[in-house]
């Protein structure tokens, strides 16, 4: 069998393809969770960003494909592990008895599917627009940048040029509840996915051993707390309103008339 | 707490046991009640006494694994009350005793369930399944004679130790019977790391790890998503670091293999 | 009458092996492929020798009751294997260690076997490191020893307490490499029920399965038995619970003679019984010795007393008093029989009186809890496992048990029994150990017989049968043979009486400890020989004896057990028979009427230097005693003494 060939049909190689496609995911994220913590600084910081990300072009893509690959992998063989899993045991147990095999490690496929439910609303939502068509960012008036944009000190967007309004795109998102409420939840799942997953792909690569083993638990555990109450700062303080949209942009004017329609000027 | 001397208590439970034919029948559970017995006799003794009335009375007795009654064969299998070889840590069935449960309890006991693992009869599997994968390539090729001075090749301490922690692996398939995905990882990654660990088991050791791990999916085990249930009922205490070895060990393999030039004069045999 | 001919080759001690092997007869690489080879056991005699005769290309089969050949009872064995390596640098050699095993077994074995059991026993431990066994290692990465069983010389490897289960583990990966080649057709789940004779020739085996109740029948161009040791045939002992005697005993009655039937080694480190269902008895090494006391309540009042309660004063600290040189180290045979006899005096601890004291408070008043701990920790964890008593607190109680059997199908030098063609091996034979086998050796012996001994031999008969005329399956002998063990199991189901096995078991174990067990004298066998047969009767009696439920036709435990302890009740009786005609004491076979001033084994050299080797000579007939005399060229008979 060739190397990639064992990869895909041997169990240990699938789950290598798990444990690599979680690496390259995990990597994702918490980039992507930097770069969404931009909302709570000035709209040019979140909007630059997203501009920037925009105008990479191909490169954009390299890195979609890849991420697209990885999910598709790691979905895909996380199915068929599944599968072949409850296979292996097909008459079960009267009476089940776990030890010590974590909650977290016993749910990732229901925690992982609810997190790909979500991956797929989230997609639809901010990057092609087909649910909350009316907050997409296409159809918001463009924002124009208050100063230059820097990222690692090289300029990338200059001031008073016009953006997709990024911002006022996640603040109106946000804005319902049960949107809200359904990232919450998605990333406390996902979080619980990882305090299994970000442990175990150690294991699954090699490179864990009773010697640290407790040091990685702490590592992986903080990881996913910081990870989680990062997450549920951004929806849960744009619904709870303790963020509040910087003043001229565009979700402000909204969320203000929205929030207050005894100031709405009759017409 | 341990007890200064020991005090024979009497016991009664209710046995729920696993009752089937054939691999191919239908089974169910039936109960027996176990009266009045020594708290410090062993639960397969209690299953002995249990099935010596059943005999009698014209029943059939309750088929069920075992052989030396003293933790070293892995012949006994069962589950009990949801635990494979029962309540205690590192003990097999044979080692437990009426002494862990109380008076009046209602005692499950199931066989291994695995798909690799078909029920013979009752509560007894068929774990030939790992037979076949140590076949594969568990083992150290030397004909018999063909060895050098035992003391030729040194072997460092601590490998030797680690060796032989996981060669203490006594084959009973608790493992696979503990995890959540009848995954047979923790006794192939003992094998595999037992002579990866040995200097004379380098010249096979990526072809080893490899058919092992072949041979192991090729049964229908299940795969390993890390969660440590075998190792917690592990009769002999085999860690699962074990398991990170193996995997470690399959994938140099497999990437060695890739980069290694086939040479013209290799020959066909293989183990 | 059997012809017992030793085939002892010529010439000086030390090289009779070598030129053996250099005289005997070969069979050429492409006529091996010709000649089948059944196995029957794949224990540490059996997985070797199927695994070696198949590379050496042999067309093996080998067959086994259990459901994998890694679980033969080989596995069990703690404490090491012996071997005259000298990698301590002690001044150990081939001749220590074969004088060793000599003297061991009471001059009572023969010298060239033994000879060549110390010999090839180096090559054992190379080929076992070279498989992998963990062996025990020291810093720099050589190789560790430990003493053993009173040797003066260091010689017994070891892997931490599981030497015997990482040795057959290495044999299994022999076997197993062997099946994997094909070399070997495996058979688990795979009784033998009876040897079939073909000319005079072991040609076949018939086989039951014990899981579809099959019987079918296996040709071959020789067979090989290595079932291992019948000491459940005393009910109680330290083998497992499946250990059997029925592929040696059927051979027997093929006409294969019986040797030496009564030697029973008898450890006196053993967990004693708790209760009448108690099923097996564990071993606890020998090493507790070196620092516990052994004593017993002088008074029979204080025996159920709180020991922590019983004044120093009260304590008879027996091994101590009778033997002041050795003490509580007294040899194995002699403290057991210690034991028994001051139980006898109903002076036994425990609920069943059967018990003595091995008490750590001295030791820990010594060297500390910490460091009894440190050396016995995992012992006293087994001991409490157990009894549920914590033997730091209260003295721990042990008994002697039924241990080992060197009695065992008759052999010669070869390896092959009277019948020819049917070679044993291991356990299952007589050959190595005479009157009483030496810790740490039975392991080498297995080992020995099965890499080292048999791969040679085996030619020296299979080059006398032409290649390709092994009897086919459907010969005459194979039917009668066949019937035969239908006839057996047929007559178990249609008992239909009230007893389970185990009550028979039981009582026959009963009897056989009472009277053929660490004392021996000649009423007492006498009675046991009337008991048995009584017992038999009643086994076998219609409606009232043996309860074996359930068909022939699927897994039944029950008819597997009633089929070994019906052979049980046969051999029995050849115990105690061979014990009764053995008018002497030696080695494990104490006769009380032979004792020395000092209480100790009288040997009667004059009479008795000699296998006993018993020949079947139908159902209700007597057995024929054929008799082997020893002699020995090297070594003097000596004394054993230990006071
Ligand atoms: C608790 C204990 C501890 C010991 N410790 C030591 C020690 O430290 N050192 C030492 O040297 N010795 C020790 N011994 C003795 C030693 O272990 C045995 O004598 C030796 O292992 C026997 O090996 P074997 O290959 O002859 O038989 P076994 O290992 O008993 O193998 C018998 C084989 O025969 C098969 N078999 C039997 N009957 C049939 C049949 N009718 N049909 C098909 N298959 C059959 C079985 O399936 C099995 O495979 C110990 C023994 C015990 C019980
Ligand atoms: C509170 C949490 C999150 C916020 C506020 C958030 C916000 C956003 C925004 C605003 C975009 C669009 C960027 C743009 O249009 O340029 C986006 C894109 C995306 N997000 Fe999130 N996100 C969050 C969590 C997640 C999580 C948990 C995942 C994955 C598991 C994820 C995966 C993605 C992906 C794949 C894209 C598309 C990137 C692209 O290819 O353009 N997001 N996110
Ligand atoms: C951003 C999204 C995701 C990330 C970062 C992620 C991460 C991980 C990681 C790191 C692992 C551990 C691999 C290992 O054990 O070695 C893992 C395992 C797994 N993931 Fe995900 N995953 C994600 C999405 C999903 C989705 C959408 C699903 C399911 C539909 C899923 C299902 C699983 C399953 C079943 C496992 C295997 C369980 C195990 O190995 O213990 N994951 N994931
Ligand atoms: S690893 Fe442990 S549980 Fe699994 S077969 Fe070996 S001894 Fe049994
Ligand atoms: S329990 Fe199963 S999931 Fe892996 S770590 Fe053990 S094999
Ligand atoms: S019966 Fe041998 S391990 Fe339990």
């Amino acid at each position: 069998m060739n190397p990639v060939g064992s990869l895909f049909r041997a169990s240990i190689g699938k789950k290598f393809l798990m444990a690599a496609t979680g690496v390259v995911l995990l990597a994702f994220i918490t980039g992507h969770l930097v770069g969404n913590l931009q909302i709570f600084g000035s709209p040019d910081r979140i909007n630059g960003y997203a501009h920037f990300l925009q105008s990479l072009g191909p490169t954009l893509w390299v890195v979609r494909l890849v991420l697209l690959a990885c999910v598709i992998i790691h979905i895909t063989i996380a199915v068929q592990l599944t599968l072949e899993n409850y296979r292996a045991r097909p008459e079960k147990y009267d009476l089940n008895h776990t030890i010590q095999a974590t909650l977290a490690s016993r749910t990732m496929r229901w925690t992982g599917v609810v997190v790909f439910a979500f991956i797929l609303y989230h997609l639809a939502q901010f990057t092609v627009g087909w649910a909350q068509t009316d907050s997409f960012k296409s159809r918001l008036p463009e924002y124009t940048m208050t100063a230059d944009f820097h990222l690692m000190g090289f300029p990338v967007v200059a001031k008073n040029q016009p953006v997709p309004d990024v911002y006022s795109m996640v603040y109106l998102g946000f804005a319902n509840t049960f949107v809200s409420l359904f990232y919450i939840l998605a990333v406390g799942l996902l979080s619980f996915h990882l305090a299994h997953g970000a442990d175990s792909m150690f294991q699954t690569l090699g490179w864990r051993s009773e010697k640290w083993a407790g040091l990685l638990k702490r590592i992986v555990v903080l990881y996913c707390v910081l990870y989680f109450l990062a997450s549920l700062a951004i929806p849960g303080a744009i619904l709870t309103g303790v963020a509040k949209p910087a003043a001229g942009t565009y979700a402000a004017q909204k969320l203000t008339v929205a929030a207050a329609p005894a100031a709405v000027a009759p017409r | 707490m341990v007890a200064e001397s020991s005090s024979s208590q009497a016991i009664s439970v209710t046995l729920r046991v696993w009752r089937q034919a054939g691999p191919d029948q239908p089974g169910r559970f039936v109960e027996y009640p176990a009266r009045n017995l020594n708290s410090n006799m062993s639960f397969l003794e209690m299953l002995d006494v249990v099935n010596d009335e059943l005999a009698v009375k014209g029943g059939e007795p309750i088929a069920f694994d075992n052989d030396c009654r003293e933790g070293i064969c892995g012949t006994c299998s069962l589950v009990i009350n949801g635990k494979p070889h029962g309540p205690h840590r590192g003990v097999a069935t044979c080692q437990t005793y009426l002494r862990s449960f109380h008076d009046g309890d209602v005692i499950t006991v199931e066989p291994f369930r695995a798909k690799p693992f078909p029920v013979i009869k009752d509560l007894i599997v068929n774990r030939k399944a790992f037979d076949r994968i140590m076949q594969a390539g568990g083992f150290i090729s030397v004909r018999t004679g063909s060895a050098c001075d035992a003391n030729a090749i040194p072997v460092p301490k601590d490998a030797a130790d680690l060796a032989m922690d996981a060669a203490a692996c006594i084959g009973c398939g608790a493992c696979v019977a503990a995890c959540k995905n009848a995954s047979a990882m923790l006794f192939v990654g003992a094998k595999v790391s037992q002579l990866g660990l040995l200097p004379q088991g380098q010249p096979e050791r990526d072809q080893r790890v490899r058919a092992m791990v072949k041979q192991m999916d090729a049964e229908g085990f299940g795969s390993c998503t890390n969660q440590y249930e075998c190792s917690a009922v592990c009769p002999k205490l085999i860690s699962h670091e074990f398991i990170a070895r193996l995997n470690r060990d399959y994938l140099k393999a497999v990437i060695r293999s890739a980069f290694t030039p086939i040479s013209a004069n290799a020959s066909s045999a293989a183990g | 009458m059997a012809k017992l001919e030793s085939r002892i080759p010529s010439g000086p001690l030390e090289q009779k092996w070598t030129r053996h092997k250099a005289e005997i007869k070969l069979v050429s690489p492409a006529n091996k492929r010709k000649y089948e080879i059944i196995v029957v056991g794949a224990g540490l005699a059996g997985s070797s020798a199927a695994a070696t005769l198949a590379e050496l290309g042999y067309p093996v089969k080998c067959f086994v009751f259990h459901d994998s050949p890694r679980r033969a009872h080989s596995i069990a064995a703690q404490g090491g294997i012996n071997a005259a390596k000298n990698y301590q640098n002690d001044g150990d050699s081939v001749y220590r260690l074969f004088y060793d095993t000599i003297k061991g077994g009471d001059f009572r074995s023969r010298e060239a076997n033994v000879h060549r059991l110390a010999e090839v026993s180096a090559n054992i431990i190379d080929q076992c490191a070279a498989q992998g066994v963990p062996f025990a290692r020291e810093y720099g990465g050589l190789l560790a020893n430990r003493s053993f069983g009173g040797a003066q010389v260091s010689r017994t490897f070891y892997a931490r307490g599981q030497t015997g289960q990482q040795l057959l583990l290495g044999a299994y990966s022999a076997l197993s490499r062997m099946i994997s080649f094909g070399g070997v057709r495996m058979f688990t789940h795979s009784e033998m029920l009876d040897l079939v004779v073909v000319n005079g020739h072991a040609k076949g085996i018939i086989v039951r399965d014990l899981i579809t109740g099959e019987v079918t029948r296996h040709a071959a161009d020789a067979v090989v038995l290595a079932t291992g040791g019948y000491g459940n045939v005393f009910n109680l002992s330290t083998n497992a619970h499946n250990s059997n005697a029925t592929a040696i005993w059927r051979a027997y009655q093929r006409g294969a003679c019986f040797a030496n039937p009564c030697f029973t080694q008898i450890h006196p480190t053993c967990i004693p019984v708790t209760g009448d269902y108690q099923s097996k008895l564990t071993l606890m090494s020998e090493s507790l010795r070196n620092d516990g006391r052994i004593w017993v309540p002088k008074k029979k009042e204080d025996c159920r007393k709180n020991p922590n309660d019983i004044p120093e004063e009260d304590r008879d600290y027996y091994l101590e008093r009778m033997y002041p040189a050795f003490g509580n180290l007294a040899p194995r045979d002699i403290s057991s029989r210690a034991a028994k006899k001051v139980c006898d005096e109903g002076r036994g601890v425990g609920a069943s009186g059967l018990g003595v004291y091995l008490d750590f408070a001295d030791a820990i008043r010594q060297i500390g809890e910490a460091g009894v701990r440190e050396r016995y920790g995992n012992l006293f964890d087994i001991y409490h496992e157990i009894t549920n008593e914590n033997a730091y607190r209260v003295p721990m109680r042990i008994f002697p048990a039924v241990h080992y059997m060197m009695g065992g199908l008759w052999v010669d030098y070869n390896l092959m029994s009277n019948v020819p063609g049917l070679f044993v091996l291991g356990e299952a034979n007589f050959s190595d150990h005479g009157a009483n086998r030496l810790g740490a050796s039975a392991l080498m012996q297995g080992l020995a017989d099965g890499y080292f001994v048999i791969p040679y031999t085996i030619a020296d008969y299979l080059a006398t049968q032409k290649p390709g005329l092994r009897p086919k399956p459907e010969a005459a002998e194979f039917q009668q043979a066949e019937d035969n063990v239908r006839g057996i199991v047929t007559r178990l189901l249609a008992v239909r009486g009230k007893e389970p096995v185990s009550h028979f078991h039981k009582r026959l174990g009963k009897i056989l400890w009472d009277h053929c067990g660490m004392a021996r004298n000649a009423a007492g066998l006498k009675q046991a020989l009337q008991e048995i047969p009584r017992l038999r009767e009643e086994f076998w009696s219609r409606g009232c004896g043996v309860n074996v439920p359930g068909d022939g036709g699927t897994l039944n435990q029950s008819l597997e057990r009633a089929g070994r302890v019906a052979d049980y009740l046969e051999l029995a009786e050849l115990l105690c028979r061979d014990a009764l005609e053995r008018d002497e004491s030696c080695g494990c076979h104490f006769r009380e009427e032979h004792v020395d001033p000092e209480g100790e084994c009288l040997r009667n050299d004059e009479q008795y230097a000699h296998v006993a080797a018993w020949e079947y000579q139908g159902k209700d007939r007597a057995p024929l005693l054929n008799k082997e005399p020893l002699t020995y060229e090297s070594v003097h008979l000596a004394r054993r003494n230990y006071k």
